[in-house]
């Protein structure tokens, strides 16, 4: 278990530092890219932008920036180029609603992704198999910003069912949380949903034809305590697996369309603005923030992984 | 008289393939009594897998066609529904498969699957059928039974595993035990204390055993009787001593020959019978074995009847007095000669 922690916390190191050095790199190449220009405002003169540079250090060396910037992400002094706000405080403030949106949309997909790809492996081939399937393959390719920008126009703005964007803290109105919250879920959830079914049917038949659902079959136990026992539970694992790794994803930047359509001010929302700003500090915070988070839920998947399947857990 | 406990007549069984129709089972007849240990031998593809999962009606299959007759004493195992099916197996009924680890559910510790069919058949508690497995698995000679129960099935040997799922199949005492190729995936050794096993339950328990093999060793080693079954038919039955020292059919002949012996002078190659069993789907339209047969003649164009010509019945035109020439071979049953070098 030691020697697992301390290969994992390697690991993060080594990715967190290649992230931010290629993150910080590509701001420095990019054209229009140099922050003491944009900061100096319209018109500047040489002078005031000869200021800046001094003032923010923008005439040191690039490693000696880069030092600097890392410093104050590691002391959470540092601060947006654009607005003066400390970085780290947005994305604190801002990081419950991108799990709130991440969490909600996880859950749906994965409960709504196990019925559907339980109904079509029980039914492979009939009916209901194939339309499940149609509309796992509508759900991958219909972009989900389009359908959020959709949801959000006739059933939030036109039909006012649901609120035209924005969010409520869960601890200020759990029930207005949610209510916030059900079409961001929802067109989240769409597109993962039947990426599920058919990884889980696929998983599902695989075991289905395994020798020892045959066993169990024949040790007399009801037909629904096999398909549930024997079947699901032994494909869930693949799945459980996935399931993580997506969750990783999404919180890590997967959902930012998402956020700006329904403008849930969460940390993708965040990112995406100072990208457009060419702002580096929050772009590196962010960036960084969901690096660490996907490091840490593959070592939680991992762990999983080992409690659910015990052939792989270490003796 | 009562009926036999297991009785088999003329059972068909046949499948939908891509080529057509299977006939995977072609007429099979055969009983079991109580405490009687049957062989049924045959080559992979000759039908015996699916005789027995026929019996406890795990080839009920989308397409399948099953006809004939199976009674388990007076229950109609092949017209059984479901629900009663499941009431049928694990508890009336056991089976063992031929490869233990693929047979046990690899995420589950070993004396819960054990549980697992007890509670299913009995109304106890988890505790109460934990602690039965745990008795069960010191019983088929599982030393340290109670730490054992807590493994997984990849945690213990391969002997181990399957004296593991024959622990499970002696759960809830059933009358009828069948073994699909037990020993195949053992070591030698192992095999002979596996078969030393289920030899010991039929003589304390009294449990009857449809032991499916190919091999003729295990058979000698357990069996009263024996079923030869080539292309889905049975070709040749008797008890253990006639189809061993007076086997009536050609392809009996060739399995015998496999059997390599210590006893004998060694040839250079072990005798393989030639060719291989026929497609199911188009059987030679007369004798099956035929066109493997060095011993085929005119009348193997229309098929032999399983009919006594010698003590026993077999499915061989051939006579009697000609079948103890045609069967030595360098000195000893066979079809024909090892290679010579």
């Amino acid at each position: 278990m030691a020697a697992f922690v301390v290969r994992r916390l390697s690991s993060m190191a080594l990715v967190l530092f290649t992230v931010s050095v290629l993150v910080f790199a590509v701001f420095n190449v990019i054209p229009n890219g140099d922050p003491a220009v944009r900061m100096a405002g319209q018109a500047p003169s040489d002078f005031e932008i000869q200021a800046i540079r001094q003032e923010w250090g923008f005439d040191e060396p690039v490693w000696v920036q880069y030092a600097t910037m890392m410093r104050k992400l590691a002391t959470g002094d540092v601060v947006s180029y654009f607005t003066q706000a400390n970085v780290v405080d947005e994305i604190v403030r801002g990081a419950p609603h991108t799990f709130s949106l991440a969490i909600g949309a996880a859950l749906i997909w994965f409960a709504v992704g196990v019925v559907l790809g339980l109904v079509s492996a029980v039914r492979a081939g009939r009916a209901s198999d194939r339309l499940i399937t149609v509309l796992a393959v509508i759900g991958v390719s219909v972009p989900g910003f389009w359908v959020g920008a959709l949801a959000n126009h006739y059933l939030g703005f036109r039909l006012g069912i649901f609120p035209n964007g924005g969010y409520v803290p869960l601890t200020e109105n759990p029930l207005r949380w949610a209510y916030h919250l059900v079409l961001p879920w929802l067109t989240l959830a769409l597109l993962l949903t039947g990426v599920y079914a058919r990884v889980l049917r696929t998983h599902l038949l695989d075991t289905l034809s395994a020798s020892h659902v045959q066993a169990a079959r024949a040790k007399g136990i009801t037909g629904r305590q096999v398909l549930l026992r024997h079947v699901l539970r032994n494909s869930l694992i693949p799945v459980v697996t996935l399931w993580g790794l997506d969750f990783g994803v999404v919180v890590g930047g997967g959902a930012i369309l998402i956020e700006a359509v329904f403008d849930l001010e969460g940390v993708g929302q965040y990112a995406a603005q100072a990208i457009g700003d060419l702002d580096v500090p929050p772009v590196l915070a962010v960036t960084l923030f969901g690096a660490f988070f996907i490091v840490v839920v593959n070592a939680l998947v991992d762990i999983a992984y080992a409690w659910l399947d015990p052939r792989v857990r270490p003796r | 008289m009562s009926p036999p406990l297991l009785r088999v007549e003329d059972l068909r069984v046949s499948f939908v393939s891509p080529h057509g129709r299977v006939q995977a089972v072609d007429g099979v007849s055969f009983e079991v009594a109580s405490g009687e240990i049957l062989a049924v031998v045959g080559e992979s593809g000759s039908g015996k897998s699916v005789t027995a999962l026929t019996l406890i009606g795990l080839t009920r299959v989308p397409g399948v066609r099953i006809e004939g007759v199976a009674t388990l004493r007076e229950l109609d195992l092949l017209g059984a529904r479901e629900d009663e099916l499941e009431q049928i197996r694990g508890r009336r009924i056991a089976t063992v498969f031929q490869d233990a680890l693929s047979a046990l559910n690899p995420v589950y510790r070993v004396g819960d699957q054990i549980a697992e069919q007890i509670r299913a058949h009995e109304d106890v508690g988890r505790s109460t059928a934990r602690g039965r497995a745990v008795e069960l698995l010191g019983r088929v000679g599982i030393p340290r039974a109670k730490e054992r129960a807590r493994a997984f099935p990849h945690e213990l040997s391969g002997g181990m595993r399957q004296r593991a799922t024959i622990a499970m199949a002696l759960s809830c005492e059933p009358e009828l035990l069948v073994a699909d190729e037990p020993t195949t995936a053992l070591d030698v050794t192992i095999q002979a204390q596996i078969l030393g096993l289920l030899a010991e339950l039929r003589d304390e328990a009294g449990i009857a055993v449809v032991l499916i093999t190919h091999d003729l060793g295990v058979v000698a080693e357990v069996a009263d009787r024996v079923a030869v079954m080539y292309a889905g038919q049975i070709v040749e039955a008797g008890s253990l001593e006639e189809v061993f020292y007076d086997p009536q059919h050609p392809y009996t002949w060739g399995l015998l020959g496999c059997i390599s012996r210590v006893d004998r002078p060694r040839t250079a190659n072990l005798p393989a019978i030639p060719g291989r069993p026929p497609s199911l789907t188009a059987p030679p339209s007369g004798c099956r074995f035929a066109p493997r047969c060095p011993h085929s003649f005119p009348p193997c164009a229309t098929p032999p009847p399983l009919a006594i010509r010698a003590g026993h019945p077999d499915r061989c035109w051939l006579e009697p007095t000609e079948k103890r020439l045609r069967r030595v071979v360098e000195g000893r049953i066979g079809l024909v000669a090892g290679a010579t070098r």
